[in-house]
């Protein structure tokens, strides 16, 4: 048996790809999946016949999927839709090379919520509580930032920032959905989804899809660019409250502290190394949640540290820098972790982060986990 | 009119709690070897993995833990609803449960006293949701 922790830069990401994002009514998950896959193995310039190891998440069929791109691996593990599962399957692909069950792996993700009008909530996802009324991830979200409000004296102008800072960053990035910028003003003023939270409180739904491809230190020396390494990871579940669906009675700050202690520790970095957080923002509360979880600020002071553009590009923790999910693309924590290697790269552009070297993810949700990129 | 918002899917596990609600009893399922206290129900006592659980009937009081409004409506027998306010109740036996808060003022903090009223919404099903215990 082997400590994780010494799987420290030992694997590497060394190709990325996604599709453009939007409404593809014309093209199925698989057609999706296809083009990010090709452009991730164009990225990195290796042979697809190379890819041993298959992850693929909200897709329908996995054997489908190698049919598709014709690749017979010799390890898959197919992942559920929920909005966790990026980082639970780049760490078991971690796992995975490490143990040898396969060198190379592709982590292929799609979504077609926008052009088949997914709705998160009521009859398609039936729970425990839909008697009351009471349904959607939004909704518990908003359930949790009322907690926030009330026990810290939080507000939404505070929870606006969020918003504001990572629509910002998509109005930087030409791939982005949303492109026009925003103020605390129009935030304050959106129409209320689940109050307290509001329409620009929450993410987007659109198609697309998106690739990583990971292997061995050793091996990503043979590839087009500079391997980004993965120097860090920490998980942690909380499942006590799982019947009312994303919601978690302490914002997950006991899992995300104690994931975010993993993580750090194993990379041997703090968080002033950290020069951009790419933080699941499914809604805005989360990004609070997860900042003070990590120890950025203290508990329940999350809403004075995001106030003045500070998660803005140029400010004390640029965050989201590709517009998140609120603003960029709903890619569940996939595209996230597509910027934040980007971002170590250099290839940003307009979003740069100058001289990026530390880059973390971080996903508060009943699966908690925390990844950090580094150049090795 | 017909009432057309969700109603509860009744199965073996759950059949109690909606049983006692129409006789306006607020039941929780109770693990009588290690005294753990729970709703929704579960298979077996997650503390100690007994089967045999059985119901007790709970005080019907508790604390206000959080609340949301509604305003977007997910079926449509929400449409003329909206916005609708929903809590998280800390009951006084320990689960936390998600309800509607009804006939309460919009000045609320947490910690306020709730107790428990009984909404018969069909000749079959009635709804427990929580009030102020001092309204």
């Amino acid at each position: 048996m082997f400590d994780p922790q010494d799987l420290k830069d030992q694997i590497a990401v060394i190709g990325v790809g996604n599709t453009k994002y939007g409404n593809f009514p014309h093209i199925d998950d698989y057609g999706l999946a296809a083009q990010a896959f090709r452009n991730a193995v164009e990225d990195c310039g290796i042979d697809k016949n190379q890819i041993d190891g298959l992850c693929v998440s909200r897709i329908p069929y996995y054997a489908r999927m190698g049919e598709v791109l014709g690749i017979n691996p010799r390890w898959t593990i197919p992942l559920p839709a929920h909005g966790r599962m990026s980082g639970m399957g780049i760490i078991e692909a971690c796992a995975a090379i490490s143990a040898g069950l396969c060198h190379t792996v592709a982590l292929i993700y799609a979504n077609i919520g926008r052009s088949r009008r997914v709705n998160y909530g009521g009859d398609e996802s039936p729970g425990t509580w839909d008697p009351w009324g009471f349904t959607s991830p939004g909704a518990a979200h908003a359930m949790a930032f009322r907690r926030h409000m009330e026990l810290y004296g939080t507000t939404t102008r505070q929870l606006a920032e969020v918003s504001v800072s990572v629509r910002y960053h998509a109005c930087l990035n030409p791939d982005a959905v949303m492109r026009n910028p925003i103020t605390i003003e129009d935030h304050e003023s959106a129409r209320f989804i689940t109050a307290p939270l509001r329409l620009l409180d929450y993410c987007l739904i659109n198609d697309g899809a998106v690739c990583l491809i990971l292997t061995s230190k050793e091996r990503a020396k043979d590839f087009k660019k500079k391997p980004v390494m993965i120097s860090g990871f920490g998980a942690q579940e909380s499942f006590s409250h799982a019947s009312i669906a994303n919601f978690d009675f302490d914002n997950w700050y006991p899992a995300v502290q104690s994931a975010g202690q993993q993580a750090y520790g194993m990379a041997g970095v703090g968080h002033d190394d950290i020069d951009a957080l790419m933080c699941y923002d499914n809604f805005s509360p989360t990004v609070l949640f997860s900042l003070e979880g990590l120890g950025f600020c203290g508990k329940g002071e999350a809403g004075s540290f995001v106030e003045n553009g500070a998660l803005s590009l140029g400010g004390r923790l640029p965050t989201n820098t590709d517009g998140g999910h609120l603003s960029n693309s709903y890619m569940q924590g996939w595209a996230l972790n597509v910027e934040a290697v980007r971002q170590v790269r250099g290839e940003c552009g307009d979003r740069q982060v100058p001289d990026c070297e530390v880059v973390q993810y971080v996903q508060a949700t009943p699966c908690t986990r925390t990844i950090i990129y580094t150049r090795g | 009119m017909s009432y057309n918002k969700p109603l509860p899917k009744i199965d073996t596990l759950n059949k109690p709690f909606w049983d006692g609600a129409k006789q306006n009893k607020f039941l929780l399922q109770h693990c009588p070897s290690c005294g753990d206290t729970r709703f929704p129900p579960g298979p077996v006592c997650p503390k100690c993995l007994a089967d045999g659980q059985t119901w007790i009937e709970a005080s019907g009081t508790g604390t206000l833990e959080s609340w949301v409004d509604m305003h977007r409506a997910y079926w449509d027998g929400y449409k003329d609803a909206l916005p609708y306010r929903v809590c998280l109740v800390r009951l006084t036996e320990g689960p936390v449960i998600v309800s509607n808060l009804v006939n309460a003022p919009d000045a609320l903090k947490l910690g306020m006293k709730l107790k428990v009223v009984f909404d018969p919404v069909t000749d079959d099903v009635t709804i427990p949701k929580f009030t102020l215990a001092d309204g």
